[in-house]
């Protein structure tokens, strides 16, 4: 059935859990889609803004036929389903389809790190990746990295180093952080501003981010 | 940004068949969504190539093969690349984020387009976009911009430090399209603009990067890529160069340089090398040989102080791989 893109993000829970619906049957769909009819996206004009909503004004009137495409992943573990337009970047779709806000928009162009999340476990930019490409993935948010009531380490070390001041670019740093450190990055404070040199961070905290990292990062190593 | 179709291939010949008119292939997205948001890029297609087999890291006798799917971070940190030719992994550790490595495939990091303001800015002219259209680089704002192959229609620097690597190695590429591949040098791969700007190398519609060839080169362990640029990271680079020495009791036995940051396309010198071959390896003689590497340079208005550069930084390179420094 069509589906408006400015439904609310409750439409589209509670995540689709219908049996069969894996990654390959979803491929072997799309694949079905390639072979033959192609998807055709619709005409209308992308009025993408800072924090506003890239959907909002293309909503598009024809619907699944209009070129909507269903895409579905995991966020968090939680599995989704989605019809959108193939222009959607997975930041948006994450922000305004999904109601998780905590993945901020930032240049959106891939130049500031603030939409940094993982894919798989490894940390990516969502504003330069379609919610398409994300089909099938892993996905892990800011909102997906405490366990209950209790803090991730690295959360918790950039609450205890003051790593920041206005907030706006943490939850990218606290994600670039993780994998920062999941990589083995964390040798030096030369090598942690090597390797967190994609988040950029207006208010400057920087040094306390370092701090924070290698907090964090001794921490990890020790509670595994 | 402007609409498009998605197609996702399973196979190469797939992939090839449904290449369309106007349909750009999609790996890791990290040039191509960027520039389909500023609507410099408008396919009307996307053909999606991460499902196809064009991967692995793998060291055999005759050299280095490397799918282009491979993300630069697996290829970076690849303890075989670190191990045998350090340059590689260094250009691409220098080179966008951490994020960004862990996106962008080895393929698309040569394929990526010009940092040129003017080109990726939709109102204004440029030839390389538009062709025809002018180049207001040339007599703009030029800081950035090339020094080397340049031409009265385009300025551009080509931004991969990758390319620059893998050019002062030899590698070639391998060029798929349906059922047919050919191998291509890099060096020769890409185009100088001369009058076709638009036309930056030798791939044809339909075809695709699947396979990168790296020659054996047992002396490339000690080679490096040094990059000059206005802030230590994160940044794309005013000059760079990516060398190799091979040193034999104090003389130069064999020597690969080539310069990025300050050429229309990913700059060999063969004559710097020539001049370091058979000479000792001390100071004098890098310096001899790098003020070669800027012979032919067209300085504009902003940019002069490249011409320089270039050079320091070749000598600086080689200083520090031949412990001088």
């Amino acid at each position: 059935m069509s589906r408006d893109l400015n439904d609310s993000p409750s439409s589209d829970l509670p995540p689709d859990v219908r049996p069969g619906s894996s990654r390959r049957h979803f491929l072997s769909r799309l694949a079905a889609i390639s072979a033959g009819l192609t998807v055709a996206a619709p005409l209308s004009h992308s009025t993408t803004t800072a924090e506003g909503t890239a959907l909002e004004g293309e909503s598009p009137k024809q619907g699944t036929d209009g070129g909507l495409v269903e895409i579905n992943f995991k966020v968090n573990g939680l599995p989704h389903k989605l019809e959108v337009d193939p222009r959607v970047t997975l930041l948006d779709a994450i922000r305004d389809r999904l109601d998780l806000t905590g993945t901020k928009k930032g240049c959106d162009r891939g130049a500031c790190g603030a939409c940094t999340i993982h894919i798989n476990g490894r940390r990516v930019l969502s504003c330069l990746t379609l919610a398409l490409m994300a089909q099938g993935e892993e996905i892990t948010t800011i909102e997906g990295l405490a366990e209950g009531n209790e803090l991730h380490p690295v959360q918790a070390a950039f609450i205890g180093c003051d790593g920041f001041q206005c907030g706006y670019c943490t939850p990218g740093q606290i994600m670039s952080a993780v994998g920062c450190i999941n990589e083995g990055h964390t040798r030096s404070d030369t090598e942690i501003q090597e390797f967190m040199s994609g988040n950029l961070c207006r208010c400057g905290a920087y040094p306390n981010i370092v701090d924070a990292i290698k907090m964090a990062a001794g921490q990890m190593k020790r509670g595994g | 940004m402007q609409t498009f179709t998605y197609k996702i291939p399973f196979s190469i010949q797939q992939a090839t068949a449904d290449f369309g008119q106007n349909s750009d292939f999609l790996a890791g997205g990290t040039t191509l969504i960027d520039l389909m948001k500023l609507e410099v890029m408008t396919p009307s297609q996307l053909v999606d190539i991460n499902r196809l087999p064009m991967r692995g890291i793998e060291l055999a006798s005759d050299g280095l093969r490397i799918g282009a799917l491979e993300k630069m971070s697996d290829v970076a940190e690849h303890p075989e690349v670190v191990a045998n030719y350090p340059v590689i992994s260094q250009a691409l550790l220098k080179s966008a984020s951490a994020q960004l490595r862990n996106m962008a495939s080895m393929g698309g990091n040569l394929l990526q387009r010009t940092r040129c303001g003017y080109f990726r800015d939709v109102s204004t002219p440029c030839n390389k976009r538009q062709p025809g259209s002018g180049c207001p680089a040339i007599d703009g704002w030029n800081r950035t911009h090339a020094i080397l192959g340049t031409s009265s229609s385009c300025v551009a620097t080509h931004p991969s430090d990758l390319a620059v690597a893998l050019v002062a190695l030899d590698a070639s590429i391998l060029l798929q399209s349906g059922n047919n591949d050919r191998l291509v040098k890099l060096d020769d791969f890409y185009r100088v603009p001369g009058e076709t700007p638009d036309k930056e190398n030798q791939l044809k519609p339909g075809e695709l990067i699947t396979e990168i060839r790296v020659p054996r080169l047992p002396w490339a362990r000690r080679s490096a890529y040094r990059k000059i640029r206005d802030r230590e990271s994160y940044e794309f680079a005013l000059a760079s160069v990516a060398v190799a020495l091979d040193v034999d009791a104090n003389n130069v036995r064999d020597a690969r340089v080539a310069v990025g940051g300050v050429g229309t396309k990913p700059w060999n010198l063969p004559k710097v090398r020539e001049a370091l071959i058979g000479r000792p390896s001390n100071q004098q003689t890098f310096e001899a040989a790098a003020k070669l590497a800027a012979e032919g340079a067209k300085p504009l208005r902003h940019n002069a102080f490249k011409v320089e550069l270039v050079q320091r930084t070749i000598v600086r390179a080689l200083m520090n791989l031949g412990g001088l420094a």
